[in-house]
């Protein structure tokens, strides 16, 4: 496959590198030392030019391109680039943002821009704190769908409520779908008498809201509820999209931000979460508030220096798990060493999002489970899919292999599968399958 | 113009616009007096006026510029102001009992057009069937002009609460305030007619089932006029309650409709009630209703001197509460008889009134709404000073300036009521009348408020003819103050409002 990135920064090396081995990949950067430096670290072609421009593309061979990586740390330079190289060919195009409303825009028709998948680093950072945050017994978490939908792999302990129970009994939310589990290395389809063990590992796909609320049947120990302090300090957008994400998962976090305005912007947006206005590293400020009883503090401020003070004080007052944001790569080592459970690094986020994507070459929605056994994949059905038209139990009748349908979204609008629900072009399903089977899968969309 | 800043012009040119168009109306009981062979001098009298006063204004020197804010309140007050006069012209040529006296007629024709339902008639039966069908008229009129009023123009001039409300779109440009008058009045007009007509067609088959037999088609006509106009005038001197209980019944859900928000009914209409159903206002307006009816039909069962029995008890006091909290002003009894605890809860349900947008007046759910929500969150942040949380009605997120107005406005109503009832204990105290204080608040509350009946002589089957001529007519202008939102009148009087 012909990959061409552009942007050989954190980003762009991180997923040059690792596409590096099986395919044959171009990096451009605007920054001629930096791309003559790239080709020595990395088995790749590299070119110096601007990414958004059509005779760097064309250098570029971007026609010939299968995947166009737009990569640079300037939005409005990756949807240009993207723009661009759709002019040229017909590359699969991801483009890298930070700002959630150009995604919001690009969900509207998902080819806005020219753009095929969109990456935005700053949901995906606040999704992967609020997993940190909400899931903590899951192994593995994954969004599906723009966050419509997401999957879940959890371990079943032998003090879990669950361990013993039926999937029947343990599926009662409207919105979950119980996927699969696997069983000393085997995949077992769960019907509704099949009894979960103690070791299991079961997966589960549906709204966030169910994957959390199933969390907290399976290990309300570790789980944080409606009685548990979360603490955000700093209301960046990172910070909002965390408490956006967390109140949609039934939980209301306080969060702290210095500015007037912001803080009035945030409450009005907010109305699960309660807004303090005031100087998070003021000592003061955080023991009157109890922040040092929090089981959670989570600083998304808009420095590294900031976020590492803000975290240090929290962990001194005496915070249970502290999470924080941290821009810079090179820190995240620095941060866990000195005590803070998790660091977020939004470009690596970024660039593990963009990996997870182009795994096996194919341009899908991606999660490995178990060794690749299986795989939960998303897939857009196409007006020719010979699945349009079917209904679920149709459709799985049809395929000779362990499949189960975990989630529908149409015109972003989540719907739980049911035997009856009629597949329509258009609609993205989210797929638990057997990895032998995904290619086949893949092409009847 | 010189010194003067406002386009006084383009004001009094709406006004002679609105008086012109008064005509119309005057006709039908100009047409009534034809069919009972009553004198027809009365309306022709007022049809001749109006329309000549409304060409004097529209023919004013000078070039009317468009209308903006302080253009708007000047027209507001001028057209509450000058129908009002207008309209008491049939009562004073008519000058039969008591309205023989301008200023009862004045009296009269304010408390008709503010929806309000004070009534200064005497002996009802003096008066001709035209001239009390003209009373009941000027209250539809009024309601209609109120609706127009809270949906158009004052959410547009971001008067105290106004602007909350729940519409489809508002824009921040005023010079646009003209199509948009007649754009929502256009929406509003059909189902205000609507409601009435139904009223009408309810209460009439009523009578045609003999369920009724009191109800013939001029009363029909008459309290449809005044039900779902929330304004409260009876052809009846008992009101209400001259008719058969299940017409006291049938009148209370077009009382509920009048003072529910026209704009979410419209939506309602058009296939989305959930606005409606989903309104925070809403729920605490019904509710307020039942509430003060569950209590006030305690007070009555408990009460050995009434007696009413079972379904009597319950209508009397859902009937009498729902009529207090609309702003309507009808009675089904005469609730001045009834114990001490009942009137002083009918008493606080006068500062109720209904939703925003529709033809209630008093205070209105939505500031009680709003101020209640404020002071809880005020309590909270007195606890967590560093807090922001914004208060919210039905999800949204208000506005804190909002909020300052909505308190000002309660500060502001409750200060005009407490003087007007000192106001009402001395003139009384003056001419040596004897007005006790429970008596004098109920009536400041009434009028000003815009409900109708008080309590003692002015009770639901008394009138106001008792009192001093100074009272009433500072009444008349409490109640054209009360009835367009204070502020309107209020800023007329600022030198800023003219100058600046």
């Amino acid at each position: 496959m012909h990959v061409v990135v552009v942007g050989a920064g954190e980003v762009g090396t991180s997923i040059a590198a690792n596409l590096a081995a099986d395919h044959n990949v171009v990096v451009i950067d605007i920054d001629p030392d930096r791309a003559e430096q790239l080709k020595y670290e990395l088995d790749v072609m590299t070119l110096a030019g601007d990414g958004a421009s059509l005779a760097t593309l064309e250098d570029a061979e971007v026609g010939a391109a299968d995947m166009f990586i737009a990569s640079t740390d300037d939005d409005r330079t990756n949807l240009v680039a993207c723009g661009t190289a759709k002019t040229v060919g017909d590359p699969f195009t991801i483009a890298r943002t930070k700002s959630v409303e150009y995604l919001r825009t690009w969900e509207l028709t998902e080819s806005a821009f020219g753009v095929d998948f969109m990456v935005c680093s700053d949901l995906l950072s606040a999704e992967s704190i609020v997993d940190v945050v909400g899931l903590p017994a899951a192994v593995d978490v994954d969004p599906f769908a723009g966050g419509l939908v997401q999957m879940a792999e959890f371990e079943i302990d032998a003090d879990s409520p669950v361990a013993g129970q039926t999937v029947a009994e343990a599926d009662r939310f409207e919105s979950l779908t119980f996927a699969g589990l696997f069983r000393d290395g085997e995949i077992i389809l769960p019907r509704g008498d099949t009894a979960i063990e103690t070791g299991d590992r079961a997966v589960v796909i549906g709204s966030p809201e169910s994957v959390q609320a199933f969390a907290n049947d399976l290990a309300p120990e570790e789980t944080p509820d409606e009685a548990d302090e979360i603490v955000i300090i700093g209301g960046s957008e990172i910070g909002y999209q965390t408490a956006r994400l967390l109140e949609k998962r039934g939980l209301s976090p306080r969060l702290i931000e210095q500015d007037h305005d912001r803080a009035r912007w945030l409450a009005e947006e907010l109305p699960g979460t309660l807004v303090m206005e005031h100087d998070a590293t003021d000592t003061d400020f955080l023991a009157r508030e109890h922040v040092d009883e929090s089981d959670f503090v989570v600083a998304t401020l808009d420095s590294d220096e900031r976020n590492l003070l803000a975290s240090v004080l929290a962990k001194r007052l005496g915070t249970d798990r502290v999470v924080a944001v941290v821009d810079n790569g090179e820190y995240v080592t620095l941060f866990e060493e000195i005590g803070i459970d998790v660091a977020v690094n939004p470009r690596q986020v970024t660039a593990e999002e963009i990996i997870r994507f182009t795994y096996g070459g194919v341009a899908e929605n991606i999660a490995v489970l178990e060794n690749d056994q299986a795989e939960v994949l998303e897939l857009q059905l196409t007006e020719d899919s010979e699945l349009v038209g079917c209904s679920i139990e149709e459709a799985a009748a049809g395929i000779d292999t362990n499949l189960v349908f975990g989630a529908i979204t149409r015109d972003r609008e989540l719907i739980t599968p049911r035997g009856d629900t009629e597949l329509a072009a258009g609609d993205h399903i989210v797929v638990f399958v057997e990895s032998s089977f995904v290619e086949a899968l893949a092409s009847m969309a | 113009m010189g010194l003067i800043r406002v386009d006084w012009r383009a004001s009094f040119d709406l006004t002679g616009r609105v008086l012109l168009y008064l005509a119309g109306p005057l006709s039908f009981p100009l047409f009534l007096a034809m069919l009972y062979g009553e004198s027809t001098l009365p309306f022709l009298a007022a049809i001749g006026a109006t329309l000549v006063l409304g060409g004097l204004l529209r023919g004013l020197p000078g070039d009317p510029g468009d209308l903006g804010p302080r253009e708007a309140f000047l027209a507001v007050a001028s057209i509450w102001l000058l129908v009002a006069v207008v309209g008491s012209i049939p009562f004073a040529v008519a000058a039969t009992g008591t309205l023989a006296h301008p200023i009862n007629a004045v009296f009269e024709s304010m408390s008709g057009l503010t929806t309000t339902g004070a009534t200064v008639l005497e002996d009802f039966s003096v008066h001709g069937r035209s001239i009390l069908m003209w009373r009941q008229l000027i209250q539809w009129l009024g309601g209609l002009g109120i609706l127009v009023l809270a949906t158009a123009i004052l959410s547009e001039l971001g008067v105290g609460g106004a602007q909350l409300m729940d519409t489809e779109t508002q824009s921040k440009n005023v010079s646009k305030l003209t199509p948009r008058i007649s754009e929502t009045a256009r929406l509003i007009w059909g189902l205000y007619l609507g409601l009435t007509a139904l009223a009408a067609v309810v209460y009439y088959t009523l009578h045609l089932t003999g369920l009724a037999p009191q109800m013939d088609l001029y009363n029909a006509v008459a309290h449809a006029f005044t039900s779902v106009a929330t304004a409260g005038f009876s052809p009846e001197p008992a009101s209400v309650g001259a008719f058969a209980p299940i017409v006291q019944w049938a009148v209370v859900p077009f009382m509920i409709a009048g003072s529910t928000s026209f704009v979410l009914m419209y939506f309602a209409l058009k296939g989305d009630p959930m606005r409606l159903l989903k309104n925070e206002e809403f729920h605490f307006y019904l509710g307020s209703i039942a509430v003060f009816a569950a209590v006030v039909a305690g007070a009555l069962f408990i009460d050995p001197t009434v007696g009413f029995g079972g379904e009597a008890t319950i209508r009397h006091a859902v009937f009498n509460v729902a009529s207090m909290v609309t702003t309507t002003g009808y009675a089904s009894t005469d609730f001045d008889l009834w114990s001490s605890a009942a009137k002083h809860m009918l008493f606080l349900c006068m500062f109720l009134g209904g939703m925003v947008g529709s033809t209630t007046c008093s205070i209105k759910s939505l500031r009680w709404l709003v101020a209640l929500k404020a002071f809880k969150r005020n309590l909270f942040t007195s606890v967590h000073p560093e807090a922001v949380r914004p208060v919210r009605l039905s999800g949204k997120p208000i506005e804190e300036e909002a909020i300052r107005d909505i308190y000002a406005y309660l500060l502001l109503s409750i200060i005009i009521f407490t003087l007007l009832t000192v106001f009402i204990v001395v003139d009384s105290a003056r001419v040596g009348a004897n007005v006790s204080e429970f008596e004098a608040m109920g009536a400041a509350a009434s009028t000003f408020l815009n409900i109708g009946p008080a309590f003692g002589d002015a009770g639901p089957y008394g009138t106001y003819n008792g009192f001093p001529m100074t009272t009433k007519t500072a009444m008349i202008l409490l109640m054209w103050i009360g009835r367009i939102e204070i502020i309107p009148v209020l800023v007329l009087f600022t030198a800023a409002f003219w100058r600046s």
